[in-house]
């Protein structure tokens, strides 16, 4: 296999391949961020820093990366559960909740956000019941985790998925045959496996939260310094005329994406060569 | 579907201008008008357009359709600056009318004199809306710094008319106690009230009603008798303050776009034609004030008087006022920054 | 734990001990079904029920009406239309794509992936920026599509490019790791037997990544539907002909017409069941054919 890539391609097509799929991304994606780059280049060090650093928005960020950072986790964990509960076990309903797990990427974010306040405001059918057990979830910090959560949900259970899916079951066998008990088969055969999907599911899952808007205005109180996230600030610049503003602070994010993103590449990288070995 | 109506509409348009060009024989000649206009307006100018339609066509001839947009204030501004085709905008406040010349030159300066009454052909003001029988015994502002209270208004940075409410406290404070400095801190003791800071103001009106979260709301008059009359008939009270603001609306037609498309005529008469009996009595069903005295008179059970004070007066002009207050590091700022 | 398992007898199962060994005992399959359950209950089935709630509360009619107003089947018609061109422009870009970065050694590969998932990771509130400041009137290329007449944001185009920029990585994300699983044998030996490499592309390859390929079109297409934030700042939101369906949702909602609001949300959840159904269902036909004594 290792050896077969490093021979030369009999295949053909890269040039007009590789050419479409860099003009595509030039058009839609270089460009236009690359503008939106230059447009913040524009600013003064001073005003750029002044835009990005005010009290206000680094309580957003506060609120933004440590509850999407809480919600990518809890999608880590539970996603995990429900990824091997779909693949390993039959249960009534299975294919429907299978299907059903997609939801979070048609439901329009706005639909979304709606129906979790309908549920978990202290009128709600849930919160009524949580609200017992002194939680309070809409308009408090927990709110934006839980639509963050949600938004969320399917990375990582769609990543892991596939993975458990080809997960040769032989391997599990020998490891028990070699005396292994299930737990240590668990970590010391399957999560290795499965470590770069959830890896990537929880990152993706965590890029995905940072950026979210439309379900968390519904459920957070955006009270600035408490639940307000970074990106209705970047709106509320843009709607008081500021673009400026708004594009330095929406910098700031697009730089948070690429960089997190490199880093799951990079560990999909490193895992890849240390299961390898 | 959306495509061919776009060309059908590229094609009036040019039309039109051609036969504009040709000396004004465009009376048989379809015309469509956009008007941008912000959320609460919507059933308003549903009815409002028909009436135009036919107006219009009865005096030229000419059909027009009318088609709309609604969105918070401060956005829709934003988009007609940014390139949105509007005709008219008939907004919420003046200062996002101020910035489609302030931003992109798209209006004169002196846009607010072109129509009567500071171009608002219909008004509100802000009063204060409770749950049934008043539980918390709110009488006027002054209730709504009390501890045990708690408000619900929106965000004033993202929502235009949030600003009326925050300014009418403002103005309340400074009649009552004639200081500037006691105007803040009554202003910032009711945003210490604040559970929920929506970004707009129909959020607000969700979260008070549909949450049942806080004891008083905000709101412009014609929000809250909405409230009142669509959203559970019974379960709220209007409390009017003692002294409140003037929320003056105000409209204008696009001076850049209307020419471009050759369409300033319709869009002129339709904005004049809001000042006529027929607009005023729309006006009035759908809880605005009129602007004319005579057609007033006869919603006066609706409209109980108050003393009403004006933008211009209290804070001397929109630009001042968001100067001094919403822009960042205004005193709203300040505000925030002290009660978090 | 200990006392919870002690109910079931180690060895009274008749299977092989090494068999066992590869599947959890019952309660533990029972905890994590439980779990998994309790917590797809609370994030998907509940907000689900709340929107089928609140959609058919007052009745099918009521329902039917809503989704027959002509703003509503504006909106409809323009969310199909928008699916209608992206889905198929990021399927041929996720194919060629996958194509390149599976089949191929080339510098610079995995900045090329990272590129691609980027979309995921921009809020869309920053894309939809992106887009005003690049195309608005009062933005670089405003002036000059102004003079040439050419209306991109605050109409169809604009609404188009926005999804198409957060749709883009769904079918490439989908095959790009399926197909560089399989490898390149099976098409070198293809290639070798004398096919060219348009037969070798729909005759070994496709049918080895039809499965992708449909998840990703389901999910790009799902996605495309639902798309909100960005379509809300590029779309001016005239009634009955730049509104999608979220933003008719959000129209709707912002009008108190909450029944309607639920009404239209109900038809996208519902649309996107019914493709997820579809393709469980081929799926599962196809896999009793290609084995038909495993079922």
């Amino acid at each position: 296999m290792t050896l077969a890539l490093r021979q030369p391609s009999v295949i053909p097509g890269f040039g007009i391949t590789l050419g479409f799929t860099l003009f595509y991304l030039g058009l839609i994606l270089l460009i236009p961020i690359g503008a939106f780059l230059l447009y913040t280049a524009q600013m003064s060090w001073a005003d750029f820093w002044q835009a990005v650093s005010h009290r206000q928005v680094v309580a957003s960020y506060k609120l933004s990366f440590g509850a999407s950072l809480i919600a990518a986790l809890l999608n880590l964990v539970f996603g995990a559960i429900v990824a091997w509960v779909l693949v390993r076990y039959r249960f009534f309903g299975k294919r429907v909740i299978d299907a059903l797990v997609d939801l979070p990427f048609a439901m329009p974010t706005a639909v979304a956000g709606i129906a979790l306040v309908t549920l978990y405001a202290s009128t709600g059918w849930v919160g009524q019941y949580l609200e017992i057990l002194g939680l309070r979830v809409a308009y408090t910090q927990l709110g934006v985790v839980v639509a963050l959560t949600y938004i969320g949900l399917p990375f990582v259970v769609r990543t892991v998925q596939p993975v458990l899916e080809d997960l040769d079951r032989e391997l599990e066998e020998a490891s028990a045959i070699l005396g292994a008990n299930r737990l240590t088969t668990l970590r010391r055969v399957i999560l290795p496996a499965l470590l770069p999907a959830l890896l990537t599911g929880f990152a993706l899952a965590f890029a995905r939260a940072l950026g979210e808007y439309g379900s968390v205005i519904f459920i957070a109180g955006n009270l600035p310094f408490r639940t307000e996230i970074t990106p209705l600030l970047i709106v509320a610049k843009a709607e008081q005329y500021d673009y400026p503003g708004a594009a330095a602070i929406g910098t700031v994010m697009l730089l948070a994406a690429f960089v997190l993103l490199l880093l799951i590449n990079a560990l999909q990288w490193w895992t890849a060569r240390y299961t390898r070995r | 579907m959306p495509r061919s109506r776009f060309s059908r509409l590229a094609l009036s348009g040019v039309t039109a201008l051609a036969l504009g060009l040709s000396g004004g024989a465009l009376a048989q000649q379809a015309v469509t008008l956009l008007n941008v206009s912000y959320d609460p307006t919507r059933e308003f100018y549903r009815e409002y357009n028909n009436a135009f339609a036919a107006h219009w066509e009865a005096e030229t001839g000419q059909r027009v359709t009318v088609r709309m947009s609604h969105g918070g204030s401060g956005s829709q501004a934003r988009s007609v600056i940014d390139g949105l085709d509007a005709d008219v905008v008939t907004l919420a406040l003046a200062y996002d009318v101020d910035a489609l010349h302030d931003r992109a030159q798209l209006i004169p300066e002196d846009w607010q004199t072109r129509l009567p009454q500071n171009s608002s052909p219909y008004t509100s003001t802000i009063v204060l809306l409770v749950r049934a029988g008043n539980p918390k015994n709110i009488r006027d502002w002054d209730d709504l710094v009390r501890k045990d209270v708690q408000v619900i208004t929106p965000n004033p940075k993202t929502s235009g008319g949030a600003r009326w409410n925050y300014l009418a406290a403002w103005g309340y404070a400074l009649e009552k106690y004639g200081d500037e400095a006691k105007a803040y801190e009554f202003v910032r003791d009711i945003y210490a009230n604040v559970p929920v800071l929506d970004p707009a103001a129909r959020g607000a009106t969700n979260t008070f009603v549909q949450r049942r979260i806080g004891d008083v709301f905000i709101a412009w008059e014609n929000e809250a008798f909405l409230s009142v009359e669509q959203l559970g008939r019974g379960q709220y009270e209007i409390v009017v303050p003692s002294v409140s603001i003037l929320a003056e609306p105000p409209v204008t037609v696009v001076d850049r776009n209307v020419d471009r498309k050759g369409t300033r005529e319709p869009a002129q008469a339709y904005l004049e034609f809001l000042y006529g009996e027929t607009a005023q009595r729309l006006a009035g069903k759908h809880y605005y004030r009129p602007s004319n005295p005579g057609i007033l008179a006869e919603f006066s059970d609706r409209f109980p008087e108050v003393k009403l004070h004006t933008v211009d007066d209290w804070f001397g002009g929109w630009r001042n006022a968001q100067e001094t207050h919403f822009n960042d590091g205004g005193v709203f700022d300040r505000i925030l920054a002290e009660i978090h | 734990m200990s006392t919870l398992a002690s109910p079931i007898p180690p060895l009274s199962s008749e299977a092989p001990a090494w068999q066992r060994a590869t599947e959890e005992p019952a309660w533990i399959r029972r905890l994590l079904i439980g779990i998994a359950l309790t917590f797809l209950g609370l994030f998907l089935v509940l907000p689900l029920a709340v929107v089928l709630y609140g959609a058919f509360e007052q009745g099918l009619q009521v329902w039917y009406a809503a989704i027959t107003e002509p703003d509503a089947l504006a909106a409809i018609r323009l969310t199909l239309l928008v699916v209608a061109i992206v889905v198929p422009l990021n399927l041929v870009f996720g194919v060629m794509a996958a194509w390149a970065i599976a089949k191929f050694e080339f510098r610079g590969k995995s900045v090329l992936i990272t590129l691609i998932d980027l979309p995921f990771a921009i809020s869309p509130v920053v894309v939809g920026l992106i887009f005003v400041i690049l195309l608005g009137s009062q933005g670089w290329l405003g002036p000059w599509l102004a003079e040439h007449d050419l209306r991109i944001i605050f109409a169809v185009p604009g609404i188009i490019i926005v999804i198409a920029f957060g749709t883009m990585p769904f079918v490439a994300r989908e095959l790009i790791p399926l197909m560089q699983q399989q490898g390149k044998e099976e098409e070198e030996s293809s290639l070798t037997l004398g096919a060219n490499g348009w037969q070798t592309f729909w005759r070994v390859t496709l049918p080895n990544i039809k499965w992708g390929v449909i998840y990703g079109v389901i999910l790009c297409n799902a996605r495309a539907m639902g798309e909100f934030g960005a379509v809300a700042i590029v779309s001016g939101r005239i009634r009955g002909e730049t509104n999608t369906m979220p933003l008719h949702i959000e129209v709707l909602y912002n009008e108190y017409l909450f029944t309607a609001a639920f009404a239209v949300s109900s038809l996208l959840a519902g649309l996107a069941i019914v493709t997820i159904a579809v393709k469980s269902l081929v799926e599962w036909r196809d896999e009793r054919q290609r084995h038909p004594a495993a079922a």
